[in-house]
């Protein structure tokens, strides 16, 4: 069975592309007059501008799929009561591939941005999913996020 | 007591194996855990203090006591997004 929030709506970690649209219909509903999306792509250059050629992300599923649960909820009433849905891919990435993508559905726009952001930031703070950047030239390495030590239970 | 390990990312490729079984004695805490995967695998040394330590799919302290039968992920720094 695929991964979902308490409500029900799609919250799963993958090895299969991801599909935004998937997302979008599922989190969107008549009541809701703003609909964010947020898609997170392996880009050509690396934070110290090598050139990329792909990435590759493993996580640790028994984990990282109830934090993932946990960010959902939460979202869904911090700002006011929001719909949301969030996969991240694991496995090799090519450039232009999404590894991660975040739909928010809300009443109006400010709660479906706030939502949006604030998955993506505890997401990468405390999601135990790992990214390897793989260079042009042939090596590659392990990228840590900013945060993504979260403090010792 | 026995124990596995999950190990993750560099750490994985540190141990060389993403799995291990470990043999502990009774008593045993994350941070003895850690020590004797440290001395198996001197480059994990300089990891200590940026990695952290799941027992059973949650965040624990180096100073909890282990049960038999515990799984304790090993994570270096996470990089998801």
């Amino acid at each position: 069975m695929e991964g979902a929030s308490a409500v029900g709506l799609p919250c799963d970690i993958v090895a299969s592309p991801i599909e935004l649209e998937r997302l979008i219909a599922a989190v969107r509903t008549d009541a809701c007059g703003a609909v964010v999306a947020f898609l997170g792509v392996v880009r050509e250059f690396a934070d110290d501008d090598r050139a990329v050629d792909g990435l590759s992300y493993e996580a640790y599923p028994e984990m990282a799929l109830p934090e993932l649960q946990a960010i959902a909820a939460e979202a869904s009433q911090r700002f006011g009561e929001a719909r949301v849905a969030v996969v991240h891919r694991t496995g090799a990435l090519a450039l232009g591939d999404a590894s991660v993508a975040v739909a928010v559905a809300s009443k109006h726009r400010a709660v479906a941005f706030d939502a949006c952001e604030y998955v993506i930031d505890e997401l990468k703070r405390r999601v135990p999913i790992w990214k390897k950047e793989h260079y042009r030239d042939g090596e590659a390495s392990w990228r840590a996020n900013a945060g993504g030590s979260p403090a010792r239970a | 007591m026995r124990v596995t390990v999950l190990a993750f990312a560099r750490i994985r490729e540190v141990i060389g194996a993403s799995s291990a079984t470990l043999e502990l004695p009774e008593g045993a805490t994350a941070a003895s855990l850690w020590r004797e995967l440290a001395e198996r695998h001197p480059e994990l040394v300089p990891l200590e203090s940026s990695t952290r330590l799941a027992r059973n799919g949650a965040l624990v302290e180096r100073g909890a006591v282990l049960s038999d039968g515990d799984e304790i992920g090993v994570m270096p720094p996470f990089g998801g997004g």
